[in-house]
């Protein structure tokens, strides 16, 4: 193949990865409406559309329209990078990710990711973590003290999380070899039974738990936290700079539930009759609902408790689970 | 009265007025506290006013200031009153009681009177450029002043850090917790010192709501002040309103039909029932557990459908009126309220099961923001946030109004004063209040629902239509108000948030000359800011919500 045609063919892979997800992570805020409606006894988005379908159209709409404020004090080149530098790095960290299997269109092979690196792991949690700017530059130059508190919770909440979701996806690296989400991806292949679930719950349940703080979704999501900190390092933001802010964490979650299916839950590998395809889509859908379930069940963390479990509990664990791998492996 | 020591310490120093009151002099009036308090075990001073008798009988003197304490046992209690010379001071009791710091500062600011010693004297309610001491009884109640000027508060704030060992506040960072903040129920401002996220200091600024109801009072009759108590706590407009009805017609010295009292009673404790899950629910939110917020507020929208069905009014109902309440039961109210009451238990029950065994709302809630014992009753805390701390004080038990004696029911209380220790309170005494109802669902007797007496209650149509008696009644009534003879009287119910008590003067004629209402919030709020230093800010939001303040009441 031309090198021309894999440029093209990887621009096209990366528009389209770039517009679904961004039509997911749209969709997806409807979703969260109905869901969290339902479990809440009300009806949530009724009135554009049916049930309120197109309300996410006139979200669109309104974010797109808004008058864009950009506070007196604030540091305007910092602040207007900031939203930037969220959306960019959670979309960006999804080009190494195998989304199906591959299949042929016409006799031409197509492999479902945008770019297959050896290193595909180390490049989403690496390059994901990059968008711990976004909060922190947001809150520094909003000059603005809500924002600024906000900032802080970010820094030291994603910092730390990452610390326990990078050492708990050490232990099946260890035992898969490989830090290709394919490979990990073919080490399941054979049915349910083959899951890494199975052989590493402790590394699941930890990097879950690490998705959820890094995501800032509930019960972790002190960085943006209303009744305390106003809206944290969003507080000055409006119309589509807010917005960008917004999709970024959409695109983040499902990025981190794409991680878990392709990690933890057997990837696209196909079960019984259902194709790899679908298996994927369910598995991805389960876990935003999952978020969304949480959200609705449970109260928040304070940060300084949700520090103390991070570092006291998490973390040891981590490092007890790789130890035990370790020890089985060798 | 039982004040034993305080009338064998101060004999030929003190006299007793018809009001019930004791006169001391202003010299011994720290002494005289001190007795009370502690020999006597008056140990809950709960409030304090002064009253202007310029233009009632300033033979004596022209000022007054009233203190009006319970006994240890609850059921007792005890007006002491200081007349004023002429240059208008007083010691401050600060020392002795917590609780006269703002009080103290109310009447400094609403009367002009200082007092001595106080750590802190600067107007509360009003604002600081506000010029004259509205409830003085020459300030004409039209005459309006703009203020514009906002308060940094730095006043307070220094001389208070620097007694906590801060001597260049660099590494500080000071914060607005309100007055227009997501979770300041009401516009109430904490000023905070914040060391990385922890509370070092804080200072409260209220008054943001006042809007001069005590002022208002005394230029409208009895039965129209009814509607501005609605707006005093309108979480639970209805048991204010009972409050001042029930104060006005123990100042008439009459007693309400026993069908209206059944009638008070179980529309009271549902009024109390809903005022609980209006504090639960958004403390709730604040802790970031959404879905209860509708598990609790939907069953309070059943008890608004049912209210307005009742009185014609969801949040404002003005149900009562001196001497009875204003329309019976209509048809089918017994299966609404069956409804309502079902729904509530629903909410309560769902809510229960998706916290009561969460980890995460236990270790938020619980040793946060606690207040002790002796602390509680110091600052004049009554009332759930006072039940919490273990101390059993419910007006309904301690000195029984409407049958409640009769009742069989509980008094919930808590062991450490936590937030958990709070709220948990509240939802058991949800549970209590539609116990009491369907019990007294069971026992109302038919008969009036309004005294058949023609210088309180109303004449019926039919009278005021056909014959001149009546018609004049109705005028006069409407016209001059209830006329209440000349007195000075206190009296309170168990509100919702605690000891809703009010205090009026009356000359005779149809207008109080004075109303000051008890509000619990207030001193609830007084005590926050030792409760929530030392914290972070997600306690402090949580002190804030378990209190529950209610600005209309805080501010009046």
């Amino acid at each position: 193949m031309s090198e021309t045609a894999v440029i093209i063919e990887t621009i096209v892979k990366a528009v389209v990865v770039l517009s679904v997800v961004a039509g997911m992570g749209a969709f997806a805020t409807w979703i969260e409406r109905k869901v969290l409606a339902f479990m809440q006894r009300r009806l949530g988005p009724m009135h554009v559309g049916p049930y309120g379908v197109l309300q996410l159209a006139a979200d669109g709409i309104k974010l797109f329209t808004k008058e864009d404020i950009i506070p007196q004090n604030a540091l305007k080149p910092i602040f207007v990078l900031a939203p930037i530098v969220a959306a960019t790095s959670a979309f960006v960290a999804m080009a190494a990710i195998p989304y199906f299997p591959e299949f042929t269109v016409f006799g031409y092979t197509v492999h479902p990711i945008v770019s297959d690196i050896n290193v595909a792991l180390l490049y989403v949690m690496g390059v994901a973590s990059v968008g711990i700017y976004g909060p922190l530059l947001a809150g520094m130059s909003s000059a603005n003290k809500w924002s600024l508190l906000g900032a802080a919770r970010a820094v030291v909440q994603i910092l730390s999380f990452e610390v326990v979701s990078g050492l708990s996806v050490l232990a099946p690296i260890m035992m898969i070899g490989s830090l290709s989400l394919i490979d990990i991806n073919d080490f399941q292949s054979g049915g349910v039974t083959n899951w890494l679930l199975w052989k590493q719950p402790l590394a699941f349940l930890l990097f879950a738990i690490a998705g959820f703080a890094e995501t800032n979704r509930s019960p972790f999501d002190t960085i943006e936290f209303e009744a305390e900190i106003v809206s944290g390092f969003a507080t000055e933001y409006s119309g589509m700079r807010w917005g960008l802010f917004f999709v970024g964490e959409y695109a983040n979650m499902i990025t981190i539930a794409v991680l878990v299916s392709i990690i933890f839950m057997g990837g696209y590998n196909p079960i019984w009759f259902i194709p790899g395809a679908i298996v994927m889509l369910l598995k991805v859908s389960f876990w935003i609902f999952l978020f969304l379930w949480v959200r609705a069940a449970w109260p928040h963390v304070r940060p300084d408790q949700l520090m103390w479990v991070c570092w006291k509990v998490l973390m040891p664990l981590a490092l007890v689970n790789i130890l035990i791998t370790g020890i089985v492996l060798v | 009265m039982t004040v034993k020591n305080f009338k064998t310490l101060f004999e030929n120093r003190y006299f007793i007025e018809d009001s019930g009151a004791f006169i001391v002099e202003k010299s011994n009036i720290l002494d005289a506290l001190h007795v009370i308090k502690n020999r006597d075990n008056y140990t809950l001073l709960l409030d304090m006013t002064a009253v202007d008798y310029l233009k009632k009988d300033s033979s004596k003197a022209r000022f007054a200031v009233i203190y009006i304490l319970r006994h240890s046992d609850f059921s007792q209690i005890l007006m002491l009153k200081v007349y004023l010379d002429a240059t208008l001071t007083l010691p401050s009791v600060t020392s002795l009681f917590k609780s006269a710091n703002w009080a103290e500062r109310e009447i400094w600011d609403q009367y002009g009177i200082q007092f001595q010693n106080h750590p802190n004297l600067k107007r509360i309610l009003n604002h600081k450029e506000f010029i004259g001491h509205p409830l003085c009884k020459d300030y004409p109640i039209t005459q309006g002043q703009l203020c514009t000027k906002t308060d940094d508060l730095m006043d307070e704030m220094t001389p208070l850090l620097k007694s906590k060992g801060y001597e260049n506040f660099e590494d500080l960072m000071f914060l607005n917790l309100g007055p227009a903040h997501p979770a300041s129920h009401g516009t109430i401002r904490n000023f905070v010192a914040l060391e990385g996220e922890t509370i070092v200091s804080t200072v409260s600024e209220i008054g943001y709501l006042h809007r001069g109801f005590e002022k208002s009072c005394e230029n409208h009759t009895y039965n129209q002040i009814i509607p501005y108590t609605d707006r005093l706590n309108y979480c639970s407009a209805i048991l204010n309103n009972i409050a001042f009805a029930h104060t006005v017609e123990g100042m008439l010295g009459v007693e309400i039909p026993q069908r209206a009292q059944y009638i008070r009673v179980i529309i009271g404790e549902l009024s109390r029932a809903i005022d609980h899950l209006v504090c639960l629910a958004a403390m709730l939110v604040d802790m970031g557990a959404l879905t209860n917020y509708w598990y609790l507020y939907n069953p309070r929208e059943s008890v608004y459908t049912l209210l307005s069905k009742l009185t014609g009014a969801r949040l404002t109902n003005s149900y009562m009126r001196i001497g009875g309440v204003s329309r019976d039961f209509y048809e089918g109210f017994e299966e609404d309220l069956r409804y309502s009451l079902k729904d509530i238990q629903k909410g309560v029950g769902d809510t229960l099961k998706l916290i009561a065994h969460n980890r995460i709302f236990h270790d938020r809630t619980q040793n946060v923001g606690i207040i002790k014992k002796d602390e509680a009753l110091n600052r004049g805390i009554t009332g759930p946030n006072l039940r919490a701390c273990g101390i059993a004080y419910d007006l309904r038990v301690a000195k029984p109004y409407y049958g409640y004696d009769t009742f069989d029911f509980n008094i919930p209380i808590g062991s450490t004063g936590d937030v958990y220790d709070r709220m948990m309170v509240r939802f058991e005494e949800i549970e209590q209040s539609i116990y009491i109802i369907k019990q007294a669902m069971k026992r109302i007797p038919k008969g009036d629902i309004m005294l058949n007496n023609h210088s309180i209650a109303l004449p019926s149509k039919q009278s005021v239509y056909t014959s001149i008696e009546g018609v004049m009644n109705q005028f006069k009534l409407i016209y001059e108000g209830v006329k209440v003879p000349s007195k000075e009287y206190y009296d309170a119910i168990e509100g919702a948030n605690g000891e809703l008590g009010f205090f009026i003067v009356s000359d005779g004629s149809g207008t109080p000359y004075k109303v000051k209402v008890r509000p619990p919030c207030f001193y609830a709020m007084s005590a926050l800011p030792s409760m929530i230093e030392g914290g972070m800010i997600a306690d402090a939001v949580l002190s804030l919500g378990s209190l529950n303040i209610i600005a209309g009441e805080l501010d009046r």
